[in-house]
């Protein structure tokens, strides 16, 4: 992406020494590990690499990754567009508060936030026990996973499209509306067109999230091979257990999952530019 | 009868945005409705249009009762002032936005949006999108958008108000001529006096919520009803009547003025272009007058005197008549007036005074 630059005339000639100082801090400390990490992931071949991917427990690790996290961003892209939508277009006493609770998740400590859960829906707790009598498991159990991840990305969908929605020119709805539009088809047809580019930035940032997520998934998983352990608790038992390469070769896929959407979020930012454009 | 809207009134809060308007909008006819921003303008626009409730009162659509219709089933065309385009959408597809809700066949949209594209002389733009359009452009856009489903009434607010000036100019004579070929009930709002005058059949004055007065441009200029349409309908001087009455008087032509009962103050308003100015006396009631600024403005100089007794005075002469004057700053003249409007305010109505 091209970014501007602006060069402004009373640029100080140390500029150079500025530059190559941020630059390499840069190269420290993020090109660095991350090119040492995938160096070493693919030293010992591309056999050894494929064999430690198709290792079943690895592959299952990642799939339950990817499964949950998608579960997780389709259940956020509804309730995170619909509470942006409230939160915009409806007036309620305590908004406010309301307003400032949504960060909550951001702030909450993920190993606390998995302790808050396991407390509520553990097996010893009410609830839990409820729901295990259904034969519903929460705690220990993939739901669980899911429920960890909605908590910790909470915001991300809320907070992306909220700022679109306040900025919305309500006259284009009117216009719908004197079109002969109802409400459903002005949603279709008119606002979520203009909240789609958001929706998807949110929903992007909160699956990234979610691969790497590690501390809350720690405490609602437990240690259950093959049933809730997910990539990144699969890279710590792994090298826990001595096999860094497995471990490494995992880190590298997600490494790449992750930056596909960092292309993927640049993408979508370059075209909302210009359709945004007035 | 194109729209009728009778007794209407709203509140915002403890502010009476609407009071008690009624008027007709005949078939056919382009009517604007100016006033003041805060006048109510805008809002009777919208609930006449149904995208605003109103607390009393009703709206007739074509003869129809649509006080308590949907905004939806109303059948009007609405022209927003920051054109409102479907940001995402094409051209094509802006102006086939309606017809599509209307489920028309396909091809019959096709047709249609080509007429429409080529009525507002945008024939080459119908793949762009909103963007890539200048604002005049837009809102020719936004209005082949309200038309294209055939509206009962067209409705524009302050259509050309986001426009600079000499796209307003073009805009403006381009949408009476279209009107003349559409001819669909329209109802504009502006605050605009030149564009209400040029543009409209009828202009409907509102100030604070309440019609001041409804009449054709011309009729309104000559006759205005109130106080309030005097100085909003072009510059006036407004006098107070001792300086009207402190007027040097030949004893052959009195003053036609009657003294005002004693009942409420009296306001006297004079046209810049209703007051002569001359060298010497001739006769005529006139303030001795000294000249302050002389501002040429092509056909015409303005000028601003100040009277004996401090009053400032604006003046319009054409530009023969300052010529054939030979007028300088700081000279001493005198000035009549030819035409005067006195409001008394405890009376409704106005005297006007040819001398």
């Amino acid at each position: 992406m091209a970014e501007p630059t602006i060069s402004s005339p009373s640029a100080p000639p140390s500029g150079l020494i500025l530059r190559s100082l941020t630059l390499g801090y840069l190269g420290l400390m993020v090109v660095l590990p991350l090119v040492a990490l995938t160096i070493q992931a693919a030293e010992p071949g591309a056999g050894a690499f494929w064999e430690q991917l198709t290792n079943p427990f690895a592959l299952h690790a990642l799939r339950l990754t990817f499964i949950t996290a998608f579960a997780m961003v389709i259940v956020n892209i509804v309730t995170g567009t619909a509470t942006a939508w409230v939160l915009v277009r409806y007036r309620f006493p305590g908004k406010g508060l309301v307003n400032a609770l949504i960060d909550m998740p951001f702030a909450v400590p993920t190993v606390v936030a998995g302790l808050m859960l396991v407390v509520l829906f553990g097996p010893s707790s009410t609830l839990g026990a409820i729901l295990g009598k259904y034969g519903w498991g929460v705690i220990y159990h993939k739901p669980g996973v899911i429920l960890a991840l909605l908590f910790v990305t909470y915001p991300f969908v809320i907070r992306s499209v909220q700022p679109v929605l306040l900025e919305m020119d309500a006259a284009e709805e009117e216009a719908a509306a004197t079109l002969g539009a109802g409400s459903w088809t002005i949603f279709r047809r008119v606002t979520l067109p203009t909240l789609w580019p958001s929706i998807l930035t949110g929903a992007a940032l909160s699956f990234s999230r979610a691969l790497g997520e590690f501390g809350s998934v720690a405490m609602v998983a437990g240690n259950h091979p093959l049933e809730t352990k997910t990539a990144p608790l699969y890279i710590f038992g792994e090298i826990e257990s001595e096999n860094r390469h497995g471990a490494m070769v995992v880190s590298v896929v997600l490494l790449a999952c992750s930056l596909l959407i960092l292309i993927f979020l640049n993408v979508l930012q370059k075209r909302g530019g210009r359709a945004h454009v007035h | 009868m194109g729209i009728a809207v009778r007794n209407l009134s709203k509140r915002f809060g403890n502010f009476h945005a609407v009071d008690d308007v009624s008027f007709e909008v005949p078939s056919g006819e382009l009517v604007a409705l100016l006033g003041p921003s805060g006048s109510g303008k805008s809002t009777i626009l919208r609930i006449i249009a149904g995208l605003e409730p109103a607390d009393g009162g009703s709206v007739e659509l074509t003869g129809e009762d649509a006080t308590n219709l949907p905004v939806q089933s109303r059948g009007v065309g609405f022209v927003f002032q920051h054109y409102a385009l479907f940001r995402h959408m094409t051209i094509r597809q802006n102006i086939a936005f309606g017809l599509e809700i209307q489920k028309l066949p396909k091809p019959e949209v096709r047709v249609r949006v080509d007429e429409l594209l080529e009525l507002v002389q945008l024939g080459g733009y119908a793949g762009r999108y909103p963007s890539q359009l200048s604002g005049g452009q837009r809102q020719r856009v936004a209005l082949a958008r309200a038309l294209a489903p055939r509206p009962k009434v067209l409705l524009l607010d302050e259509p050309f108000g986001a426009l600079d000036s000499k796209v307003r100019e073009e805009l403006r004579t381009w949408l009476r001529k279209l009107h003349d070929e559409v001819h669909v009930t329209s109802l504009f709002v502006t605050h605009d006096q030149q564009e209400a005058f040029e543009v409209s059949d009828q202009v409907v004055v509102l100030n604070r919520g309440k019609v001041e007065q409804m009449g054709p441009p011309q009729l309104l200029y000559e006759k205005p009803a109130t106080a309030f349409v005097t100085q909003f309908l072009g510059s006036v001087n407004i006098l107070r009547v001792e300086t009207v009455l402190g007027m040097d008087q030949d004893d052959e032509r009195p003053l036609p003025l009657e003294l005002p009962g004693t009942d409420g103050p009296v306001l006297v308003y004079v046209r810049p272009h209703d007051l002569d100015v001359m060298k010497i006396r001739n006769g005529r009631p006139a303030w001795p007058a000294r000249i302050g600024k002389l501002t040429p403005l092509g056909g015409t100089v303005r000028l601003e005197l100040t009277l004996h007794d401090g009053t400032s005075l604006l003046v319009e002469l054409t530009r023969e008549r300052a010529l054939e004057l030979n007028l300088h700053r700081g000279e001493d003249v005198f000035v009549s007036p030819k035409d005067m409007k006195v409001f008394h305010e405890s009376k409704a109505f106005v005297e006007n005074y040819v001398i």
